[in-house]
């Protein structure tokens, strides 16, 4: 189970030694090559800067921390019923959230980013940078997480359905006892995906001035020049969040395939 | 032990999907005990069966079961379903549960039997079943026949008024198929009523009282199954018997 623990599965069975060692050999290869890179390049990384700055990467952190887990929330709410509507009766509730699901899907969030702030947020008088980046970040996750949702409803068979009306469930019930836990089962593993990506994307909330983990990042490399250092630095401390996020994705879709 | 029969009551029942006619005018009435519904693939057999069940409703004709007429709002049709035990071709079992979840939710949420006596009901009859040792794993873990009798179970459990069942073996190795139809006898002999839609003709014709026979939306001929298959009317059922006959030992 330890060695599973790395890697992805279907190769079939590997020991747990075995396992760690060679991960930890590919670990060491790239940094070598990274290591040997940088050497070749001339650059000698300076990671000084930290302790100066230590209480401003830490706001810029919980930053960003907070505003993916507000965009989260709010993405979701706004996923799940765009889901549902992509199946309406009601033409203009269908072709709207087919609308905002494919031009979301369709454009750079950088873009939306300017587009939602300057214009939408100056026409409606939003000018609180913290609520706009978390209603635009969750505008654009709100799009992925339908698609997730959408996905997972449509990957539930007619045969589930009608035994759930055969054994005499309700439409309530149907949903709790059979929808439910079979959609959480399909989507869960992509969700937590997907809030990896809401981290990493966050990051873009930095044009408008928004002061999270990237931004403060920038503000401290504009005065200390340490490009290589603070970018270096900036990509670890996404990946301390992203990849037990991405840990806990693969661990849900073992845990929960009951289908093999 | 003898069972009780059961009034069926069809009268010019009509079924069409998209404007085509898949049921015309079926009209039966009969005290079922064991019945088999035979007849080439697309004769509309399991589309009366699931409008017998209440999972569809007819265009048109009315049915009535036990004497009482079938609900058509979905308040009563629910109602009228959770009295009947359905086993579909594919089993229909909820992926996400263990075989005894299978058994016992249903029993629980439903029916609104306490969790332990839900339990008990479900691993008695698994047990019945002959599958005790099978009773945590979930379907994907199961063999074809071993999910078919989960099925029955599941069916089984809130000792409804008839069995309806679609085509059960029609997914199965030959060796399951026998292991199911063993069941089905059995529960036959105990005394459980059944309506089942059928391939096997050998378990049509030496399991169930009666047979009738559907072919091209029409209900052509029904009786006593040994009837049935030793004098057959119409050109149709002949017609079918003897393209069985082809490769038979």
């Amino acid at each position: 189970m330890v060695g599973s623990l790395f890697t992805a599965s279907g190769e079939g069975r590997v020991g747990a030694a075995k396992a760690a060692l060679n991960y930890l050999l590919v670990c060491c290869a790239v940094v070598a090559v990274v290591w040997a890179s940088l050497a070749m390049a001339g650059i000698s990384l300076n990671f000084d800067f930290v302790a100066q700055y230590r209480v401003r990467i830490w706001d810029g952190f919980c930053m960003t921390v907070g505003i993916s887990a507000a965009s989260l929330v709010l993405s979701m709410l706004i996923g799940v019923p765009v889901a549902l509507g992509q199946g309406s009766r009601v033409l203009p509730v269908r072709y709207l959230c087919d609308l905002y699901v494919k031009i979301i899907r369709g454009t750079p969030l950088i873009v939306q980013v300017y587009f939602f702030y300057y214009i939408i947020g100056t026409a409606w008088g939003i000018d609180n940078r913290i609520v706009a980046g978390i209603v635009i970040l969750s505008l654009f996750s709100g799009a992925y997480l339908a698609e997730i949702v959408r996905g997972g409803l449509m990957s539930i068979d007619r045969g589930q359905l009608e035994a759930a009306r055969a054994v005499g469930f309700t439409r309530a019930q149907t949903l709790r006892y059979v929808v439910a836990p079979q959609m959480v089962a399909r989507t869960l593993p992509a969700l937590t995906g997907q809030v990896a990506s809401i981290i990493k994307d966050s990051s873009l909330l930095s044009v408008i001035a928004v002061i999270e983990l990237t931004q403060t990042m920038r503000e401290i490399t504009a005065t200390n020049y340490n490009f290589f250092g603070g970018f270096l630095l900036l990509g670890a401390l996404y990946l301390v969040l992203t990849l037990p996020l991405m840990f806990v994705s693969r661990q849900f879709e073992k845990r929960l395939d009951y289908e093999h | 032990m003898s069972t009780k029969p059961l009034a069926v009551r069809l009268s010019h029942i009509t079924r069409s999907f998209d404007g085509v006619e898949v049921l015309r005018d079926v009209t039966f009435e009969e005290e079922v005990t064991a019945l088999a519904i035979i007849g080439p693939s697309g004769g509309g057999k399991s589309t009366l069966l699931r409008i017998l069940g209440g999972l569809l409703p007819p265009s048109s004709g009315t049915l009535a079961v036990g004497g009482k007429a079938v609900p058509t709002d979905e308040a009563g049709l629910r109602a009228y379903r959770a009295q009947l035990g359905f086993v579909f071709q594919d089993g229909g079992l909820f992926h996400h549960l263990t075989a005894l979840e299978n058994v016992a939710l249903p029993l629980r949420v439903v029916h609104g039997v306490e969790e332990s006596e839900a339990t008990d009901r479900a691993e008695e009859l698994l047990a019945r079943l002959g599958l005790k040792g099978e009773a945590g794993k979930r379907p994907a873990q199961l063999s074809g026949g071993q999910k078919q009798r989960v099925a029955i179970a599941r069916a089984l459990a809130a000792r409804p008024e008839l069995l309806l069942l679609d085509e059960p073996t029609s997914a199965l190795d030959p060796e399951y198929t026998t292991e199911v139809l063993d069941v089905i006898r059995d529960l036959k002999e105990a005394g459980t009523r059944f309506v089942i839609v059928t391939h096997e003709m050998g378990f049509a014709r030496h399991a169930c009282d009666d047979v009738a026979f559907l072919c091209e939306g029409r209900l052509m001929e029904y009786g006593p199954s040994a009837h049935i298959f030793d004098d057959p009317q119409t050109p149709e059922l002949q017609r079918f018997l003897g393209r069985l006959l082809e490769w038979s030992m």
